[in-house]
């Protein structure tokens, strides 16, 4: 190789070398839930910070565990995350703490979940997203006053009618409150003893089925109840078709809630941080709890003075207390309980 | 051994090699992890290597577990008998009755539906198969039905999404089987005193054996390996292997016993190609 060519080479790998950088430093990576791949909530962040959030979806906190695993260190540098999970990710060392003054009073107190989201003071995640895992139904098929009833589930009257959310730890737990069972209180005993109930469940449905098909169903009329259901199956659809509807029992219902954090191994650890701001931003907060994919509460109150009244209202926006006072948060159980819960779930399907 | 057939034998390996490698490095080499990972056990959330047939006992002692093969094989082998039912007719009245320039809009009319995605067409049969669907409209403004009955998020709504693909497979490897055939044997039957029917029972039929064998063969491999149209159209009330499977990876985390799920799979294929071995010879096709 001649002088010149050497120069070019060298000038050429050079130049590959900093388009690299370049285009690493304007970038972050983040492994999420589907309402965070609307372009209405990305676009603003991105043109705010001259960035590219490269999102990707995932399903199920196993799965997002199995990815972070088998990628290389710094690959990813946001997760999203069940708040009833951050702990194991804590265990695995797989996420960084979180700057000061992220969380703000305009939090709901009882969506803060210090103990969930930290360790030791900690804080390593925040939560940004909340809803209910309860009943979601058409109000001009079902009588709304049943739905105030979980037995009602069980009855002939909706049978067949019935699509259940095929997710075991809410419906396990709904079916827990049924019985009078705390979500706190469902070890391997107490979960045994719900499986003649759950596969009476099952029996009085036509089908089990994820977030899309479960939207189908209820949507076009399929099935009329969707056990699991909420505001994150309705409130997207109301404006098509306000009679959907959506309500906590007397026995109560499950909270949900999603968290938001840094990981450990980050190359852009200053970036995703700003990411996370912005999501618990009230205007972040807004987009993301309108998100496309499903709606959900906003956990930072701040994002009421952005969203319209007619979301408030979707959101049951007024109700917030009161819900929050008679819903329990998912069961948590041991790695032991989980396979458990999860057997039974299996064994429900095949019955 | 000469050199010439030395030098013969090098340079067929050189024209084997690539293949081989590729076929080494992307199917033998995962395979034989995937074997070795089957043996390994899932203790709380961690994957323990361990070198025993725990998973493999567990499948064939679970019910729920074991309930997915026969799942599997029952959703399978009605397919392929329904299918091939449906589609020799076609691909015979494609082959035989429809004129020759005609013969190739006919196909592709036929394969049309492979032109959209297999997902948008699992969905669109949701839409047809629902309760408010066309198939249920139709059915009750003709009055053959008073209210609707329940098919979709049921094992018919399965079969029929599945027929509505294999029928177009089949349709195809029996049309090129069935074009191959010379006229002259319907001829000679005919010489011989054998009626229409008989020429088709006992000389036409046995003759598209290979491309009747041949579709039937990709039915099954296909089908028993989907996941997408029973996930889709079986509303959940009875899980098959491959639905065991994505159970097993996104859920529990359990790789080991997704591995040994998948290696039944791959050994109920095997077993489906020495029963269909003898006819699977692409050249008759």
């Amino acid at each position: 190789m001649n002088n010149m060519s050497k120069r070019v080479s060298l000038t050429a790998g050079a130049l590959l070398l900093l388009t690299t950088a370049v285009q690493a430093e304007g970038e972050i990576n983040a492994l999420v839930w589907c309402d965070h791949t609307d372009p209405a909530l990305l676009e603003p962040f991105e043109a705010m910070y001259d960035v590219k959030v490269n999102v990707k979806e995932y399903e199920g906190t196993a799965a997002g565990l199995a990815i972070l695993d088998q990628s290389r260190a710094g690959d990813w540098d946001v997760m999203v995350i069940d708040t009833v999970d951050v702990g194991r990710a804590i265990d695995r060392n797989l996420l960084a703490p979180l700057p000061e003054g992220i969380i703000t009073d305009s939090f709901y107190p009882d969506l803060v979940m210090a103990d969930s989201n930290g360790r030791d003071g900690t804080m390593y995640a925040v939560t940004e997203k909340f809803g209910y895992n309860t009943i979601a139904f058409d109000s001009t098929k079902v009588d709304a006053a049943d739905m105030e009833d979980l037995s009602f589930l069980w009855s002939d009257k909706y049978a067949g009618r019935i699509a259940i959310y095929d997710y075991y730890l809410p419906v396990l737990g709904l079916i827990g409150l049924e019985q009078g069972i705390a979500t706190a209180d469902l070890n391997a005993e107490a979960v045994e003893g719900l499986r003649d109930r759950a596969y009476a469940l099952n029996a009085n449905a036509r089908q089990v089925s994820d977030v899309v098909a479960s939207q189908t169903a209820l949507a076009t009329g399929e099935v009329d109840i969707l056990i699991g259901g909420g505001e994150w199956v309705t409130a997207v659809l109301s404006a098509e078709n306000p009679a959907l509807d959506w309500t906590v029992p007397s026995q109560g219902a499950l909270r949900w809630s999603q968290s938001i954090a840094v990981l450990e191994e980050s190359g852009n650890k200053d970036m995703a941080a700003e990411f996370v701001k912005y999501i618990v931003s009230p205007e972040g907060q807004a987009r993301l709890a309108t998100s496309s994919c499903y709606w959900g509460m906003p956990a930072n109150r701040a994002a009421g003075d952005v969203l319209s009244d007619a979301e408030k209202a979707a959101l049951r926006w007024d109700n917030q207390d009161d819900y929050i006072a008679n819903t329990q948060l998912y069961p948590t159980p041991t790695a032991e309980l989980d396979l458990s819960m999860q057997d039974l779930w299996t064994d429900m399907l095949q019955q | 051994m000469s050199s010439i057939e030395r030098i013969e034998r090098r340079n067929a390996f050189g024209f084997v090699a690539p293949a081989l490698v590729w076929t080494i490095a992307f199917f033998v080499v995962p395979f034989g992890a995937m074997v070795l990972l089957s043996l390994a056990h899932l203790e709380g959330r961690e994957v323990v290597q361990a070198y025993d047939l725990g998973n493999y006992i567990k499948i064939f002692t679970d019910p729920s577990l074991f309930k997915g093969i026969v799942v599997s094989l029952e959703i399978t082998l009605t397919v392929t008998v329904i299918s091939v039912l449906l589609a020799w007719p076609l691909a015979w009245i494609i082959a035989t009755q429809v004129p020759k320039r005609y013969q190739r809009l006919a196909i592709m009319l036929a394969v049309l539906p492979f032109w959209t995605s297999y997902v948008v067409r699992s969905y669109a049969w949701a839409l047809v198969l629902g309760q408010n669907g066309v198939l249920m409209e139709t059915l009750m403004w003709i009055g053959l039905l008073d209210a609707p009955i329940p098919i979709m998020a049921t094992r018919l709504a399965t079969v029929i999404g599945f027929v509505h693909f294999f029928v177009m497979l089949l349709t195809l490897t029996i049309y090129a089987n069935l074009i191959q055939l010379s006229p002259n044997y319907a001829r000679a039957a005919s010489d011989l005193g054998a009626s229409g029917w008989q020429t088709l029972r006992l000389v036409i039929l046995p003759l598209t054996l290979p491309g009747i064998m041949t579709g039937a063969f990709l039915t099954f491999v296909l089908c028993i390996g989907d996941y997408i149209t029973p996930q889709i159209l079986g509303g959940n009330n009875e899980l098959s292997m491959p639905q065991l499977i994505m159970l097993q990876l996104g859920r529990r985390g359990d790789f080991p016993m997704a591995s040994a799920l998948s290696v039944v799979l791959m050994l109920l294929v095997t077993l489906a190609y020495f029963a269909t071995a003898r006819w699977l010879k692409m050249d008759r096709v």
